[in-house]
């Protein structure tokens, strides 16, 4: 059991020290443009380029470039922006990580509750017009533009509905802390929630319901089944039990992607100040150090989550650890 | 006598060919057509987007704040001045419902929305399309060249799209985007401008590369420890023969199931990343970069950002419930999921 941890492990840090090296070669060694020019931003002086240069080193070999600025954003952190000049880029990013992991984790539990409640139903009444109804639904859920979700969302609930006892609770776009406000916090989340789960609902819906099929077909079923157990209880403790194993697996995919990709654009619609509406501040002013810094930190953070869920894994089935 | 049995015994029997059962099973399939039939409706109208631009009149790429429109003999001008506040703001002309008259109003330039939605669609599924087949060719090449001669070659590739792949797909475009949308890129002799279609291409081309290339690596794998292709080896026939004559055959049906699904991915990829301003440049059009200009009128006209966002739910439901009957015709048994990861 512990040869499987150390080698994930091993690849974990691997796979990150690829995506560093990636994230630094398409910042700094992109054929075509002078990368100080790049990191100074529009319209810079001449002095500030020379800044530019001597701070990350351009005048030296590429390896000390990279050890430079990962020395910058991961060990002192006083990497800073040229377009909002001297803000320490490191810290906001920081700052910024509760809100974006609010999100998620909010709209992870929804997604895994909602799926799960909606897989099994369909599985259970295949081929009825419940199931083909979901399961429409569910091929809605991941056609939609998860942004576009969001601000139809914000169409009904802080404009035409809002003024109805169904949206007059939704407070204005915009974040509140945890610890100052619990109220405020849940209740400014919950549209976000919804909106980010939608998507994913879809999704594992439709990979839970297929499962659930595909293991009823196995020969424990049957054998249940001659035990005289209730349906119920063989669609539930028996196929459901098996077919959250593949769940899991992607679960562990989907929630990297999910905060590194439609995260970012829900934080942008609903003003959420998380990483992806930092990051999208800094596309819009071209400001590099900052997409850079957010960039690494959002990919080291999937790569770590994609690892915790495979040790999960390792720990929860028995034949990884006897292999 | 004898003649005639011997003919009916050497007649060969009729029977269709693994290509024609599917057509079959696809055609027969009513959800798939349907979705198809839809898809195209949406891809032909898009083609007549000049045409549409031409008989309504308008140019949806220059702004035009002080045209006047008639609607039922009216003048109505396209930008309204506010009523509220101080009056000093201006709120685009709203639906008409009136084709090749502002169908669906103005944006905040006085721009025909219907018409730069047309325009728009064309570069969804240009880009969409286009970054898929560039998307299949990588990957196909990466796939056959790491499965087929594996050893270093394979070790290489296969960590190289390790990392690919642990690199969430968002972060990546977005890393692209940003440093080539000012300079664009030259590669060799090839070289896109700024501003270029074909940037967002490459960009949502490249970062899809794993998603083809591992699962074809992996059939490629099997492929090369099957019995033919062992066979052949032992014949002396050269590897490129083997690789065009005997293995690319055998992975055709799983990439022309990708291509709808891919297709249906690129182009919910290309929207983000137009909404994103780091895809398709104005005063280009593409359906992400109208929701966005949408956006800030989302509350007095929100249809601008309405709109669009339904074409690109309709194109890509309608291609994935396509993939999907293409996927059940071709490779019934295959594992490819639509939505993530191809």
């Amino acid at each position: 059991m512990i040869y499987p941890i150390l080698r994930r492990l091993g690849q974990m840090l691997f796979v990150m020290f690829g995506i560093s090296v990636i994230v630094f070669l398409i910042f700094f060694a992109t054929p075509g443009a002078d990368p100080a020019a790049r990191i100074a931003g529009r319209n810079a002086t001449p002095e500030v380029l020379e800044a530019v240069r001597h701070s990350f080193g351009f005048d030296r070999p590429l390896y000390v470039q990279y050890a430079l600025m990962m020395q910058k954003i991961f060990i002192t952190g006083d990497l800073t922006s040229f377009v909002n000049r001297g803000w320490k880029v490191v810290p906001a990013v920081l700052d910024s990580i509760p809100v974006t992991l609010s999100l998620v984790f909010g709209a992870a539990f929804l997604w895994v509750v909602f799926s799960i409640i909606i897989g099994v139903v369909a599985a259970a009444t295949r081929e009825s017009w419940l199931d083909k109804l979901l399961m429409a639904l569910g091929l809605l859920g991941i056609s939609m533009p998860v942004y576009w979700v969001g601000e139809v969302m914000n169409l009904i609930t802080q404009s035409r509905y809002h003024d109805t006892w169904m949206f007059s609770w939704v407070p204005p776009l915009g974040y509140k802390n945890l610890s100052d406000d619990p109220k405020g916090w849940f209740l400014t989340l919950v549209i976000p929630w919804i909106t980010l789960a939608i998507l994913y609902i879809g999704i594992y819906g439709r990979v839970l319901r297929a499962a659930i099929i595909e293991s009823m077909q196995e020969d424990y079923i049957r054998t249940a089944r001659a035990k005289g157990l209730s349906e119920t209880r063989i669609l539930l403790r028996h196929a459901l039990r098996t077919s959250l194993i593949s769940f899991v697996t992607l679960f562990g995919l989907d929630f990297g992607a999910l905060v590194g990709g439609s995260a970012l654009l829900t934080e942008v619609v609903f003003g959420l100040q998380g990483i992806g509406k930092l990051t999208y501040d800094a596309l819009q002013s071209l400001d590099l150090p900052m997409i850079m810094a957010t960039v690494l930190y959002a990919s080291m953070f999937v790569v770590i989550a994609n690892a915790v869920v495979d040790f999960v894994y390792i720990l929860l089935d028995p034949r990884v650890k006897t292999s | 006598m004898s003649t005639e049995i011997a003919e009916t015994v050497a007649a060969p029997r009729k029977t269709r060919g693994p290509w024609a059962v599917a057509l079959v099973r696809l055609t027969t399939n009513k959800a798939a057509m349907a979705a198809l039939g839809v898809f195209l409706l949406i891809v032909v109208a898009c083609l007549c987007a000049p045409l549409y631009a031409q008989w309504a009149g308008v140019n949806p790429f220059q702004s035009t704040l002080d045209a006047v429109i008639h609607i039922g003999g009216v003048e109505v001008p396209v930008m309204e001045q506010s009523t509220e506040g101080l009056g000093l703001g201006y709120t685009p002309l709203g639906p008409t419902w009136e084709l090749g008259n502002y169908f669906l109003g103005a944006d905040i330039q006085g721009r025909d929305v219907f018409a730069r939605m047309l325009y728009g669609g064309l570069n969804s599924l240009v880009i969409s399309g286009a970054a898929t087949i560039l998307t299949l060719v990588l990957g196909t090449s990466a796939g056959l060249v790491a499965g087929y001669f594996g050893g270093l070659t394979d070790t290489l590739l296969s960590r190289i799209l390790d990392i690919l792949w642990a690199f969430p797909i968002y972060l990546l475009a977005i890393s692209l985007s940003i440093v080539l949308i000012a300079q664009g890129i030259t590669i060799g002799p090839i070289t896109i401008q700024s501003g270029s279609l074909w940037l967002p291409i490459f960009i949502i081309g490249i970062v899809y590369v794993p998603y083809v290339a591992r699962p074809i690596r992996g059939q490629v794998l099997a492929l090369r420890r099957s019995e033919f292709v062992l066979a052949a080896i032992s014949l002396g026939v050269p590897g490129h023969r083997i690789l065009w004559r005997d293995i690319v055959p055998n992975i055709t049906t799983t990439l022309i199931v990708f291509v709808p699904l891919m297709m249906a991915l690129n182009m919910l990829t290309e929207s983000a990343l137009s909404f994103l301003s780091i895809g398709v440049q104005p005063p280009d059009a593409s359906w992400g970069t109208i929701i966005l200009d949408g956006q800030a009128l989302l509350y007095t006209r929100p249809l601008v950002a309405i709109a669009p966002g339904i074409a690109i739910a309709l194109s890509v439901m309608t291609l994935n419930v396509f993939g999907d009957g293409l996927r059940d015709a071709l490779d019934p048994r295959s594992k490819i999921q639509f939505g993530r990861d191809a």
